[in-house]
């Protein structure tokens, strides 16, 4: 069995180890022989593990004690390439960081194919060898799987529904309800990289960018931070609605306020431009490989160094704090020398990015 | 980066603001109307009047093309995509606008109406190739600097052959609007000592536009950039023209503005445009020779002469404050909905939506000031 799969590069031109030709029909949805083989000749093919190939309904797998993490994460990207990942990917990558968040070491991952008629098998290969390789490089298995097809014009050539099992070690006990006026407020990298990877390549917006995808397992970088400073208070991936967004969902349910440095907010010099180009505020752009991290302010110092040690997190920054404000509001100080309020996001005007 | 971040550089700000601080007349109060949206967006994104003395007030203009767009003309748009079973291409900003009855272009579409959100002309008329069995309606809405790119996409359209694209006009002009706000600002005392004037607009119509009206109203109208640095230089000269009694059209962003403008852009506009007898603003009420229309001669683009459009009883939300705010006589806070019913996820008036609208700018960047404060700002 070829377990080699390509490295997670460009991924324009359909994968050349594609052995599939053809399109998705409804008899591969069927629960017959042409299911049968969809399966064996990609799914097993390329996601196989001594778990899946037990080959029951349901996966029967050890658990070691303590308390489980467990997130589910559906993924409707569009479009389903773009640079630096795929759908594929993303959908390993998108849940394995939800459990990490924990503070959780992922172990077990399941994944729910939702195809659309017609659409081409080569591309769906492309898309399993790349969940694949980030399983592989992530190290947690895909143990169980679900594959549906529904009519042409029902869907949107593939969904894919992800969840994510972990274990949380001892003593860590990481939850936007222990966000507290005076903790730091650390950012792994800079923001807004995948959502103007995914811009760029839009149909009716596509311009040059340099920019790639994010896209990354982050719970090696949650293991050595929890390793160093099990007290960690919060994680957060700003994923969909960007830093702006998931700032203010901890502020809520913590019902705390912060205030964020602007300058101190890493954003590379191509996403500023992007983002001047198209009318957006990086703030409010997605990530898929960035995390924020709360802490007390004399942890942070020793978070950032392990940060900034690790491949996804030397441009780390420590970008505001924890302040007490009964009306949960995330404000900053803007690198012109004002204040702003960094409000929520009203409504979603951009498309699917996740 | 070149040209964004030494438009915002916060050393030279505070040396504009001391320069401000010094010279602006601690004995009075200095009213700037900055007429378009994005100076506003501009003044709240960056925290401009953090750094502006407590006498110099930054009154917010009309210059937000979603926010002046009558309902009427949304209910149109609505019409368009459900009844006439067009593919309705819009710029994002149009989606969320309620029209009568909160009925917007975003709930249109989920009911099943076909509306796409594009960036530019361009994206539309690919629309329209791309679909060529179904009518295309482009809703062009804006001030003079988009005023071009519609002209460019009829042209397009006639050069391509295509006869499934259409142009919903809703272009307005800037001059006649200022004009209106000072003919009628003595019926509510609205105070404008002088203008930060269009930066976009000003590169296409040039600054000689303005002249007759500062020395018709006797006021200054200073051209100003968008960036932040732009408004607080624009904002120190039309000071020192209001300290020396002085009343003249100058010009903050030369990078970009010249007194001409582009002209190849105007005979461009003019080829494909001509002005609408009288059209209705948002606030301002009916402007004469204040909009345009598709010529005679580019008919077949017109989406006004291809579908009949009903009569209808367009009503905006009671006690929604938009056309004071438009008007500059109020400010969003003096409007009971703002932030209670009101908010940028529940909008009453298209101010709340844009960006570029008051309502919005004070939600999103201005709600730290607090009650007292934001109180006290209405007071003044």
């Amino acid at each position: 069995m070829n377990m080699i799969a390509p490295k997670m590069t460009k991924h324009k031109a359909p994968a050349k180890t594609s052995t599939l030709r053809g399109t998705v029909n409804m008899t591969h949805g069927g629960g017959g022989r042409g299911m049968a083989e969809l399966i064996d000749n990609l799914f097993l093919r390329h996601l196989d593990n001594a778990l899946l190939r037990q080959g029951h309904d349901a996966a029967l797998c050890a658990v070691p004690p303590g308390r489980l993490a467990i997130s589910t994460d559906g993924h409707v990207i569009s479009p389903l390439f773009f640079p630096g990942g795929d759908i594929g990917s993303l959908a390993v990558h998108g849940t394995l960081n939800d459990v990490a968040m924990a503070g959780a070491k992922p172990l077990y991952l399941t994944a729910g194919f939702i195809l659309e008629e017609g659409f081409p098998l080569a591309d769906l290969e492309r898309i399993v060898i790349s969940m694949a390789a980030a399983a592989r490089e992530a190290g947690v298995p895909v143990v169980t799987g679900d594959t549906k097809v529904v009519e042409k014009g029902n869907g949107d050539g593939v969904f894919i529904t992800t969840t994510g099992i972990g274990v949380v070690p001892e003593g860590v006990e990481i939850s936007a309800q222990r966000a507290r006026p005076g903790q730091a407020i650390l950012l792994s990298g800079s923001i807004g990289d995948h959502g103007i990877a995914i811009l760029s390549q839009r149909e009716n917006l596509a311009f040059d960018t340099e920019i790639r995808s994010d896209s990354a397992a982050l719970h090696g970088l949650v293991a050595e931070m929890v390793a160093a400073v099990p007290e960690i208070a919060v994680l957060r991936d700003p994923t969909r609605g960007g830093l702006a967004a998931t700032l203010n969902e901890i502020a809520r349910q913590a019902g705390v306020g912060m205030v964020l440095e602007e300058e101190a907010i890493p954003v590379k010099p191509e996403v500023t431009a992007a983002c001047e180009l198209l009318g957006l505020d990086p703030l409010y752009v997605a990530n898929e490989g960035k995390l924020i991290c709360l802490c007390d302010a004399e942890d942070a110092g020793r978070l950032l160094e392990v940060l900034r040690a690790h491949p996804l997190g030397r441009e780390a920054a420590l970008i505001g704090q924890v302040t007490e404000d009964p009306h949960a509001m995330v404000q900053m100080r803007t690198s012109f020398g004002g204040g702003r309020v960094v409000d929520w996001l009203a409504g979603e005007q951009l498309p699917r990015i996740c | 980066m070149k040209y964004i971040r030494e438009f915002r550089d916060r050393g030279l700000a505070r040396t504009l603001a001391e320069a401000i601080a010094r010279e602006s007349d601690t004995g009075r109060d200095y009213h700037l109307m900055e007429f378009c949206g994005g100076h506003t967006h501009a003044i709240f994104r960056y925290g401009v009047q953090d750094l502006m003395p407590d006498n110099v007030e930054f009154v917010h203009g009309p210059g937000c093309p979603v926010c002046v767009l009558p309902v009427r003309r949304l209910d149109d748009a609505v019409e368009l995509a459900e009844r006439h079973g067009v593919i309705l291409c819009t710029y994002g900003d149009m989606m969320r606008v309620p029209g009568t009855k909160q009925r917007s272009l975003i709930r249109a579409k989920a009911d099943g109406a076909d509306v796409r959100m594009v960036y530019s002309t361009l994206d539309a008329l690919k629309v329209a190739r791309d679909n060529p069995e179904r009518e295309v309606v482009f809703f062009a809405i804006g001030f003079e600097t988009t005023t071009p790119p519609t002209a460019v996409a009829v042209k397009q359209a006639e050069a391509l052959g295509l006869t499934n694209f259409t142009v919903f006009s809703n272009h307005v002009m800037t001059p006649p609007a200022m004009r209106h706000l000072l003919e009628t600002a003595g019926e509510e005392e609205v105070k404008i000592d002088g203008f930060l004037g269009p930066s976009h607009v000003s590169s296409v119509i040039g600054s000689n536009p303005y002249k007759p009206f500062a020395e018709t109203f006797k006021k200054p109208v200073v051209i100003a950039g968008f960036e932040p640095l732009d408004v607080m230089q624009a904002s120190l000269m039309a000071i020192r023209q209001i300290n020396e009694g002085r009343h003249e059209v100058e010009n903050e962003y030369t990078r970009v503005v010249t007194p001409e403008g582009n002209l190849k852009a105007q005979v461009l506009v003019a080829e494909v445009f001509e002005p609408r007898r009288s059209f209705e603003w948002r606030g301002l009420g009916a402007i004469p020779e204040s909009a345009l229309k598709l010529r005679a001669r580019y008919a077949a683009f017109d989406a006004e002469q291809r579908f009949p459009l009903a009569a209808k009883d367009s009503r905006e939300v009671k006690s929604c404050e938009c056309p004071a705010i438009l008007r500059g006589a109020k400010k969003p806070t003096d409007c009971k909905l703002f932030g209670t019913v009101c908010t940028p996820d529940n909008p009453m008036g298209s101010c709340m939506v844009s960006s570029e609208g008051a309502c919005a700018a004070y939600w999103s960047y201005g709600r730290f000031r607090g009650p007292e404060e934001q109180k006290k700002g209405a007071a003044a």
